[in-house]
């Protein structure tokens, strides 16, 4: 019984699954390989013809008549974004030191399964109640249309709430006990000790759900384009209509033909740059954070 | 001692500020649902379910946009898991720890995981609705789908076979068996629950997303028969009727038909999870 | 001729990247004995013992240097099928890791991997290892209950049995009693005692009473060589080097 050679039948039925494993693997590289392909292929012809500066900056958009400017709704997801993330990033932050450090154990726990109910709620249906209940509160009392910037910011912040409290939390969480326990045991109460020692050592990772939350928020659409009024002219105030750049490509997609067509595949092709840069900064940071923070 | 005192009093201020964010976290989810189910809860009926769409939405049911959403996340899943699972397998069995080649795999699925779902709805639809000539379809649909469930279901896969005990590897391979029998034998099935819970989450991305659907399923009403037929989704549905302003009660029911259908897979994905602690002890 | 040698090493060195885990070794391992290797922590022991079955394979940047050879043919050979090497050459580890199955599925395991279909083949196995390894009256009746209820002796003899229904002929043992009680220790070396009739044992234990007890040979290693080796009477009595004195008699553990 001398089976140290041989065995070759069983070698090939190893090496044929082996190469299938790698293909689904590789699967992956192929896939951005391809979309990055096709999203440049149709979207940097007119963002070239047009001009990079002209296209991001001219706040002239009419693509009947071949002008692309898509300025307005580059502030208009600026603006939307950035007024969603005033509010949505300290009450996430709160949530997260509350989740974490304050509240009980299992009220912890509770608070962590309702906000991974809030993550998976569908952005349309996060869209509709906007439409339904925030536009009519604000056009009742605020004024304007009520499909406005706020309307926007609003829906847009509860919608990033679950990813700036999950990677917060994580954050917090990872702090090393003995940090906490070092500040303890030299007399500082419990949120002095939070306040000046957990978050901060916790930075690199609060600084990532915040980054994180962006790049959610600006590539939001459904929600966004339900309430935000869509009007394709800079908003003047927080209660103005306004369209934002995922909006601008939903809304005409649907009828959209040649240059026009391409001009909103250059604007995917933007978002698509933008978030690409945002997550590879966000893995450096996270990267350095833990070279940092942990030992 | 006042200052004693005033720390008492600062200190009962900043927790009632730190409970309020929970409350708020809490009441803003009660709310959204409670709406929901408050104003849906007069639509939905056996006859709502059963019943297709009648007059562009307008009256009847939404069974068709029901058999669409399952339709089209099975064949997304179909198309997922294998290459999900298989990769994560390759990554964490078949090569070394840090190599380059996982290192860039690993890169790339966290990559495709921050692009937003727009941005997935334009290359669906200039390569496989047209590049491929699949048309609106639920083919075209289930391809982009499952290019975007892909990272999850790879990442929950990798964590759920890494965590499983290395000595299982050693004391099968030590026994004679080759590393794919260690891998089928012994390794999938201990890592199955936490597999099995990356697979109920991105279920419920699937019935969520409406974005890519529209660019690439297209938003015919008729029952999907064949891959090829173009479909609508029930989410896609309710954006259609919402910005139309067509019927707000079926729109409302089609809404909460929706959130039941994310609670249930959410509490599936918890059941699972907890199964996967057990399981690693 | 005396004895056979079951398996023996001709300079044998490992190298984990740049550090040279174990030096020159020349080592022989006697059919139907038992071989003990003992020395301190660190000392190469177990490095040495999964060179006889290529475990070490499995961790990266591993070199080897020298050969194994098991029955005078070179395990470290190029068209070598490792696989069946590691059907004839088995092991037992530390921690008793049995799989998550039942007690049944366990044992037939290593069978079923190697073809075995037939149900009522893989009874007989199963009952036949369960014997050799002193479980079936306990186990023999609940076949199907799961592997990972049983006590740690019971699961340390299952993982015994589980190796024994592949049908080796050498039987690595990495400190199998180092997470075992003092009754289910003593078990253990009485099954060693009987299992060494037909099979070829290498044990690695840190215990030198252990060592002293269940073997014939003993290798007494340090910091990667192979400082003394002989009939497990005369190292433990006469020992000829200073050095495994020292160590025998506690001056350093």
């Amino acid at each position: 019984m001398n089976r140290l050679y041989g065995g070759a039948e069983a070698r090939y039925n190893e090496i044929f699954i082996e190469k299938a494993l790698f293909v689904s693997a590789a699967l992956f590289i192929i896939i951005i390989a391809i979309i990055t392909l096709f999203i440049f292929s149709k979207g940097l012809p007119v963002f070239l013809k047009v001009g990079w500066a002209d296209f991001l900056f001219n706040t002239d958009w009419r693509p009947t008549k071949g002008i692309f400017g898509i300025g307005a709704m580059v502030v208009g997801s600026l603006a939307v974004t950035l007024s969603a993330m005033i509010w949505s990033v300290p009450l996430g932050l709160a949530t997260a030191v509350f989740m974490a450090e304050i509240a009980p154990r299992h009220i912890g726990q509770l608070l962590g399964s309702l906000v991974e109910l809030l993550a998976g709620i569908p952005s349309v249906v996060y869209g509709f109640v906007g439409l339904l209940v925030v536009v009519p509160f604000i056009r009742e009392h605020m004024g304007g249309n009520g499909m406005s910037v706020l309307a926007g910011a609003i829906v847009l912040g509860i919608m990033i709430l679950p990813t700036v409290v999950n990677i917060s939390r994580d954050a917090i969480q990872a702090v090393p006990r003995e940090y906490t326990e070092g500040s303890l045991a030299l007399g500082a109460s419990h949120y002095q000790t939070i306040a000046k020692v957990i978050i901060p050592a916790a930075r690199s990772g609060i600084i990532t759900a915040v980054v994180l939350g962006m790049g959610r928020a600006i590539g939001e659409t459904m929600a966004v384009v339900m309430v935000t009024g869509n009007s394709s002219i800079v908003p003047a105030s927080i209660l103005a209509p306004v369209r934002t750049m995922t909006s601008n490509i939903v809304l005409e997609m649907g009828y959209a033909s040649g240059d026009h067509q391409a001009a909103l595949f250059s604007t995917g092709m933007v978002l698509f740059i933008f978030i690409v840069v945002l997550n590879l900064i966000v893995n450096r940071v996270a990267k350095a954070g833990d070279i940092n923070g942990k030992k | 001692m006042t200052s004693m005192a005033r720390n008492r009093w600062q200190d009962r201020i900043i927790t009632a500020a730190f409970w309020s964010a929970g409350i708020i976290i809490v009441a803003i989810l009660a709310g959204i649902i409670g709406y929901v189910a408050f104003k849906g809860i007069s639509s939905i009926s056996l006859d709502f379910i059963l019943e297709p769409p009648r007059r562009a939405g307008r009256a009847g049911g939404i069974s068709t946009t029901i058999v669409s959403t399952v339709y089209l996340t099975a064949l997304s899943l179909l198309l997922a898991v294998p290459v999900g699972v298989g990769s994560s397998i390759y990554l964490q069995e078949y090569t070394p720890n840090h190599s380059k080649f996982a290192r860039l795999v690993n890169l790339t699925a966290e990559t495709l995981s921050g692009i937003p779902s727009i941005v997935f709805g334009l290359f669906g639809f200039v390569f496989f609705v047209i590049f491929l000539d699949l048309g609106w379809s639920i083919l075209s649909g289930s391809l982009t789908l499952a290019i975007m469930i892909l990272p999850t279901i790879t990442r929950t896969a990798q964590e759920a076979i890494l965590a499983v005990a290395q000595e299982y590897r050693e004391n099968s391979l030590a026994l004679g068996a080759t590393r794919w029998q260690t891998v089928s034998r012994v390794i999938l099935p201990a890592a199955m629950p936490g597999i099995v819970t990356g697979i109920i989450l991105s279920i419920g991305r699937a019935v969520g997303e409406t974005a890519a659907i529209i660019l690439t399923a297209g938003s015919s009403l008729g029952m999907p028969l064949a891959p090829t037929d173009p479909a609508r989704t029930m989410s896609v549905h309710l954006y259609i009727m919402a910005m139309e302003g067509i019927s707000t009660e079926r729109a409302f029911g089609t809404a909460l038909l929706l959130v039941i259908l994310i609670i249930i897979i959410n509490f599936l994905a918890n059941l699972s999870l907890k199964r996967f602690s057990q399981a690693v002890r | 001729m005396d004895a056979q040698l079951k398996m023996r090493s001709e300079n044998l060195n490992v190298f984990y990247q740049d550090y040279q885990a174990l030096h020159g070794i020349n080592m022989n391992i006697e059919a139907n004995r038992v071989t003990a290797l003992i020395g301190p922590s660190g000392c190469g022991k177990s490095t040495f013992l999964r060179t006889l079955n290529r475990l070490n394979d499995l961790l990266e940047g591993t070199t080897i240097g020298g050969q194994v050879y098991l029955d005078e043919i070179p395990i470290y050979d190029k068209d070598v099928d490792v696989v069946g090497l590691r059907k004839r050459v088995g092991m037992v580890f530390q921690k008793p890791s049995v799989f998550p199955m039942s007690v049944y599925e366990n044992v037939a395991y290593g069978p079923r991997i190697h073809g075995v279909k037939n149900r009522s083949q893989l009874d007989e196995i199963v009952e036949k290892s369960l014997r050799a390894a002193n479980l079936w009256d306990e186990m023999g009746s609940r076949l199907n209950s799961p592997a990972a209820r049983m006590s740690g002796g019971q699961q340390q003899r299952l993982v015994i049995a589980r190796v024994l229904a592949v049908d080796p002929e050498v039987i690595l043992m990495d400190e199998p009693a180092s997470a075992l009680d003092p009754i289910s220790t003593a078990k253990l070396e009485e099954l060693i005692a009987e299992l060494k009739n037909n099979y070829t044992i290498v044990i690695v234990t840190h215990n030198m009473q252990q060592a002293a007890r269940v073997s014939d040979y003993t290798g007494f290693f340090l910091n990667g060589s192979l400082i003394e080796f002989n009939r497990t009477r005369e190292l433990f009595v006469n020992p000829v080097n200073k050095k495994t004195e020292d160590y025998i008699t506690g001056r350093f553990g």
